[in-house]
């Protein structure tokens, strides 16, 4: 008797928590889309909370410290790690990225403070929505610049 | 020359800890206590060889040689030498490297105490130890080699660890330089807190597979390593309140925790950890859960390993991890490969780990401290189902989904508050057995006094449920625990005749687990409350001043004082700093200076806020953006965080209480005969 209701107590906790994360993870899942993906999915994605992952176009950030609006534009690369390590590691994917004219790009808009590591061939990841536009709304914005934290070789340049 | 002596080192190192396990495992098997010598000598000699090896790393580090890959990688000439001598874990190769270095110190430290009627242990933490250490060195000798050099080779720059044929040695005039946000002082500590913590958790796992491994799984592993576990608790958590704070202080958006992957990956350990710290005291007490104090010390090492890895592999995206590498598989088969074998020892002894006696009452204190780490464990299934659910879905669906902090403030909320109501109720029940009568009668004038607390609450603060509901189950806990201090002194104050506060101190000199316990949930409640303050009452506002125009936000007016920019070349900053005058109700309050440090190494931004900090609130400002000097205006993000100070009061108690507990008092080897006759006493009486 004693054995079944710790059992019944034991299933109970595991329902609850069981509902817990399904519930919670279809209120907050996030779609992770490349800007290609976004471009192919075009208006279906509409409204849809997205993880976006782009190269920073330095030339095209531009910030309004009136309203605090930043846009910016995003240069698609892989959103595939062994892909990118592939093709030479992150820094070479970004660098390629924002100087391939022909690659697919999208406009970023994302009201708050600039962020310190924002510039060119930063790897933004932004999470928003897509606005009928086309323009991606983020609501947060998260940036990776490779060359800072460790470039494995200094340039030869350097020396010269 | 430092470099072929500090890897040569390593090398000489990783064949030490090779050869300990071979003669630990041969000595055990064989009853031959010499081998078992020569593996225990040989694991204490490793300590002082990493010591040398690391002596070297750090001579290359402090003296610019840039021709070294991790020197130039985290290291420039602007640095100061303190700095420099730190970012020996700034990195991934130094950092794999120092995580080896505690381990062996911990191994030496605790190999070196006296074994006596503990000696078949000896062995076989000796082996569990060394392999750990072997995989680490494995990562730093072959994979993640600090002492690898630039060579110039036809033209081309490349890293080798010795001269590949016709190449120069090539060095670099200058390095990247240590990322500026990891230059704050809480930074260069929070690191090598983590380590502290997730290394000394290897020395309890060691302990409890000897135990398995011997078939002594009386709870002679548990006493052994009780102030291990605590110890580790400890550097843990104070690594986690460190993080926290230097969010808050260096990276500009207001908060403190942000359910980074890599945040989790350290918290998952933490929670094993807590739940462990809770349970072994069953088996202690009444001799039940043995299969599941094994369980958990294994959870909470495989843990370790994985959250070094998750920081280490770049597998997920944040902020923490450091680039892409080639260990990350390493890693996935060293945890699969300990786990199994773990599980596949507890199972094999299984039988004589049965309880000595059965749970009879669902509110008995064994109860409710069973219930309180099956809640830890529901936090931890959460968080590591965010963590890998990017994985799974893109296993199942091709799709890569991810959650959001949303996800895990919703899933986990309710059991945080559930384990606020256990540590209200359970040190109120009795072991053994209690019911809801004898429960009741404990807690009911505590439970009104929250309840009035509360409506006051209501009626002067907040109207929010949430908040109210949280701020009810703080003052329940808090009250409850007083209570538990006030009742234990005054009835020792009656029998003894002492006045109260000597009543008071003896009382928890004499019980400092139990009293250590007390004061680490009343910390909690405390930081509960900064908590709650910022995630529900935190306010925002934001715009661009002239000098001399002002922003009003919750009570305080923010007025736009000066602007000046300099550059710093020693340190290699340039340096903006606004002044702003702080005034509340017309009256002014003093000056803040958000500032924004610009490093030119590594051509990054650093966003200092200007923080005003009271009980009540933290006015906390951060310097945006500004026009060109002419014009001086500047642009400020301002927010107001009610309660947030309670948090890093509760962190400094927090700290306190764990030392308390934890402080060494009388030598453990004499603990548990004495304890063990106790056992019956003490159920009678408490």
């Amino acid at each position: 008797m004693q054995r079944s209701k710790f059992f019944l107590g034991g299933a109970l906790i595991l329902a609850a928590v069981v509902y817990l994360i399904f519930s919670s993870t279809q209120a907050s899942a996030q779609y992770f889309m490349t800007v290609d993906e976004v471009k192919a999915e075009g208006s279906s994605v509409v409204g849809k909370s997205l993880r976006l992952s782009g190269a920073v176009l330095g030339d095209t950030i531009q910030y309004d410290s009136d309203t605090l609006t930043l846009t910016f534009d995003v240069a698609h690369v892989s959103g595939d790690n062994a892909e990118i390590e592939e093709q030479g590691g992150l820094a070479e994917v970004l660098y390629q990225a924002v100087s391939d004219p022909t690659r697919q790009r999208v406009s970023v808009s994302y009201v708050g403070v600039k962020p310190d590591l924002l510039r060119g061939e930063a790897q933004a990841i932004m999470t928003g929505k897509l606005g009928d536009d086309g323009v991606f709304y983020a609501d947060e914005l998260l940036l990776k610049c490779p060359t800072k934290y460790e470039e494995a070789v200094p340039e030869q340049a350097a020396t010269n | 020359m430092f470099a072929e002596f500090g890897y040569g080192i390593l090398v000489v190192s990783f064949l030490v800890a090779i050869y300990s396990v071979f003669a630990a495992v041969y000595g055990a098997t064989n009853k031959s206590a010499a081998m078992v010598e020569s593996a225990r000598r040989s694991m204490l000699l490793v300590f002082p060889l990493l010591s040398l090896s690391a002596a070297a790393l750090i001579y290359l580090l402090v003296n610019n040689h840039f021709e070294v890959a991790f020197v130039y990688e985290v290291t420039s000439r602007s640095m100061p030498t303190y700095l420099k001598v730190t970012a020996w874990w700034g990195g991934q190769a130094g950092s794999l490297m120092f995580w080896s270095w505690l381990l062996a110190a911990f191994t030496s430290a605790v190999t070196i105490r006296k074994w006596d009627r503990d000696i078949e242990f000896l062995p076989w933490v000796i082996v569990v130890n060394a392999i750990t250490l072997i995989f680490f060195l494995g990562m730093v000798v072959f994979y993640e080699n600090p002492f690898t050099r630039f060579w110039l080779v036809g033209g081309n720059v490349e890293p080798h660890m010795f001269a590949p044929l016709n190449a120069t040695l090539f060095a670099a005039p200058d390095g990247n330089g240590l990322n500026p946000l990891l230059r704050h002082p809480g930074m260069v500590i929070h690191p090598p807190m983590l380590y502290l913590g997730f290394v000394s958790y290897v020395i309890p796992y060691s302990f409890a597979m000897a135990a398995l491994i011997t078939g002594r799984t009386d709870d002679r592993w548990i006493r052994l390593t009780r102030r291990w576990s605590l110890w580790a608790w400890l550097f843990l958590s104070f690594g986690l309140v460190l993080g926290g704070r230097w969010a808050y202080d260096v990276l500009g958006w207001g908060g403190y925790w942000g359910w980074d992957p890599v945040e989790i990956a350290a918290f998952m350990p933490w929670l094993t950890g807590t739940a462990f710290l809770h349970s072994v005291m069953i088996q202690e007490k009444r001799g039940l859960f043995k299969h599941w104090n094994m369980i958990l010390v294994i959870l909470t090492y495989s843990l370790v390993v994985f959250g070094t890895f998750l920081t280490r592999s770049g597998v997920l995206s944040s902020v923490h991890a450091f680039a892409n590498s080639p260990i990350g598989p390493f890693f996935m088969a060293f945890v699969s490969l300990t786990l199994v074998v773990s599980i596949a020892l507890v199972i094999w002894r299984w039988p004589i780990l049965r309880g000595e006696t059965e749970m009879k009452s669902m509110l008995s204190r064994e109860a409710l401290f069973l219930l309180n780490n099956l809640l830890f464990m529901s936090v931890l299934v959460i968080c590591f189902w965010g963590v890998i659910f990017p994985l799974v879905s893109e296993l199942f669906t091709g799709q890569k989904v991810t959650v959001g902090p949303p996800f895990y403030e919703r899933a986990t909320a309710p059991i945080f508050a559930a384990l606020m109501f256990l540590m209200g109720v359970a040190p109120l029940s009795a072991w053994g057995h209690s019911t809801v009568q004898t429960l009741g009668r404990a807690m009911w004038k505590s439970a009104v006094a929250a309840l009035i607390i509360t409506a006051i609450l209501f009626v002067t603060y907040t109207q929010n449920i949430i908040a109210l509901i949280g701020f009810f189950l703080i003052a329940l806990v808090l009250l409850v625990t007083l209570q538990e201090f006030w009742r234990a002194a005054r009835a020792r104050q009656r029998a003894q005749g002492e006045n109260f506060l000597t009543s008071l101190s003896r009382l928890m000199g004499r019980n400092r687990r139990r009293y250590g316990g007390y004061i680490i949930h009343i910390s909690m409640m405390l930081m509960a409350i900064g908590i709650l303050g910022i995630e529900i009452f935190q306010k925002e506002t934001q715009g661009s001043l002239a000098q001399g125009e002002q922003l009003n936000i919750g009570g305080y007016t923010v007025e736009y004082r000066e602007l000046a920019s300099w550059d710093d070349q020693g340190k290699g900053v340039n340096f903006t700093r606004a002044v702003v005058d702080v005034y509340e109700d017309g009256i002014y309050l003093g000056e803040l200076t958000p500032r924004i440090d610009y490093y030119f190494d590594s051509q990054q931004n650093m966003t200092i806020p200007g923080n005003r900090s009271t009980f009540r609130d933290d006015l906390y400002i951060l310097l945006v953006d500004w026009q060109p000097v002419s014009s001086m205006g500047a642009t400020f993000k301002i927010f107001v965080n009610p309660l947030v100070n309670w948090l890093w009061i509760g962190s400094l108690l927090f700290l306190i209480g764990i030392i308390f507990a934890a402080w060494p008092d009388k030598d453990p080897a004499e603990e548990p005969v004495r304890a063990a006759r106790s056992v019956r006493q003490t159920n009678a009486a408490d």
